[in-house]
């Protein structure tokens, strides 16, 4: 019976005193709070609070600070926010802002991976696609195509990128925030950004001649035109010995250039997944 | 026990990670750089030493005259989690500076093992008041000079060629131990010839 009471004071008092802890906390609170500027925390609140860093700032709230007192005048730099953000910081500050931009993604221009693609040596230095650069440009004979070493992986504040088992990376679409930092840090420049509803991707890019990324590689572009001359509303234009799709202007005959393609490079921007549509009951 | 003993016993001899291995949490978590763990063994050493005085009141003063030393670590748990919260507001709300500094890794260190390991040495050892403070201070710099070495080790490691099995934390647990073993060449002994 004495050891029962004894555990059951022990218990009391345990509570007793965390339990007036917590209140002195709770007071502390109170009366030590932090008067903060409401515009601020309004529009930090107006942000999806990821801390990126890709507006420039060191974090939301720094960006946040930086737009309620004026000394940034460009509201549209938080680009994972995009148009729901945007519309609410210009309805914070009363500001009129255009929010019909779509969003844009990160995708690699390159699907020559270990099966299509050549390599010139056997790298095995860090994985890092910079330090691969700096050695004759890269492993794979095409010195444009994506090493796959993932140094856009590492810098992903989202983790939206993985790498494929043919030795590329991927982007997922419905993850991507636009921030841009795979596009930066990409030392092939491979990445790119495109619209998220985009159609087709021309998924190369290799800037050699027609014969030597053929040489290089099964599916790049060789820049054979026939995607810009016989489709010519389409949007395909031949630069630097690639093709560029627009996006902004699509015309006739997209699809049907796609197919035409020798190198069969002008595939799906959301191609291979099938989509999974939840089963009822 | 002098005070000078005091510090050299917690920095080099009896240092907290090197040769207790406790909180290991923030010192394999924190120092992937220099700058941050700078910051978080300032903020470390900052808690530690309110933390030495804080629980050296609340033992001396209300577990041992209501004979209830045998709740010493759970309320001191609740002593310490609750001041590093308060001291966090308290910081915010008078010093912005500090709070930048230190601000984002003082929730970090609201229950670590190294804070509540020197306020149960400071009680086994029978620390005055102010003993027990320059323990504090001296467990704090302690683990300061840990994890600014370790996150030295690191970077250097970033460009090393590791073992894909060993990557990381693996291989930062390792540099870890080859640390403390390097560290027990400060014993005894050593406090004897300094101190005589």
């Amino acid at each position: 019976m004495d050891q029962l009471l004894r555990i059951f004071w022990g218990f009391l008092s345990t509570v007793l005193f965390g339990g007036l802890l917590g209140l002195g906390l709770a007071v502390a609170s109170r009366k030590l709070k932090v008067e903060k500027d409401e515009t601020v925390e309004a529009i930090e609140g107006a942000f999806p609070g990821l801390n990126c860093g890709s507006c420039g700032y060191a974090g939301c709230s720094g960006y946040a600070e930086a737009i309620a007192d004026g000394s940034d005048e460009d509201i549209t730099k938080c680009k994972p926010g995009g148009a729901p953000c945007l519309e609410q910081i210009g309805k914070i500050l009363g500001i009129e802002v255009d929010t019909d931009a779509v969003r844009m993604v990160a995708r690699v221009h390159c699907i020559g991976g270990s099966d299509v693609a050549s390599r010139s040596f056997n790298y095995s230095g860090i994985s890092d696609c910079t330090a691969a650069t700096v050695l004759f440009n890269g492993d794979k004979d095409c010195k444009y195509g994506c090493l796959g070493m993932g140094s856009c992986i590492s810098v992903c504040p989202v983790n939206a990128i993985t790498k494929t088992a043919n030795g590329l990376v991927e982007v997922d679409q419905d993850l991507c925030i636009s921030c841009g930092k795979c596009v930066d840090i990409c030392p092939t420049a491979v990445m790119r950004m495109i619209p998220e509803d985009a159609d087709l991707i021309v998924a190369c890019n290799s800037r050699d001649k027609g014969k030597i990324t053929k040489a290089n590689c099964k599916v790049g572009c060789i820049a054979c035109r026939i995607c810009e001359k016989k489709f010519p509303d389409a949007g395909y234009k031949i630069e630097d010995n690639l093709s560029f799709l627009r996006y902004d202007n699509r015309g006739e005959g997209r699809a049907e250039a796609a197919d035409k393609c020798p190198a069969k490079c002008i595939i799906p921007n959301k191609s291979e997944k099938i989509e999974e549509t939840p089963s009822a009951g | 026990m002098s005070y000078f003993a005091i510090l050299i016993t917690y920095i080099f001899i009896s240092n907290l990670i090197l040769s207790q291995f406790l909180g290991l949490c923030p010192f394999i978590g924190v120092s992937k750089n220099v700058e941050s763990a700078v910051g978080m063994g300032f903020a470390v050493t900052f808690v530690m030493s309110i933390a030495s005085l804080v629980t050296w009141a609340l033992y001396h003063f209300i577990l041992l005259p209501l004979g209830l030393t045998y709740l010493q670590t759970i309320v001191f748990i609740l002593t310490i989690a609750s001041l590093v919260q308060l001291v966090e507001m308290v910081v915010q709300k008078y010093s912005p500076v500090l709070y930048k500094a230190l601000g984002i890794y003082l929730p970090l260190i609201t229950t670590n093992c190294a804070v509540m390991g020197i306020a149960l040495i400071n009680i086994n050892s029978g620390y005055n008041v102010l003993e027990s403070f320059t323990a504090g201070i001296a467990a704090g710099m302690g683990f300061l000079l840990a994890i600014v070495l370790m996150s030295a080790i690191r970077v250097q490691m970033e460009t090393e060629k590791v073992p894909r099995f060993l990557k990381g934390a693996p291989i930062a647990f390792i540099s870890g131990g080859l640390m403390a073993m390097a560290f027990m060449a400060f014993d005894k002994a050593l406090l004897n010839n300094l101190v005589g």
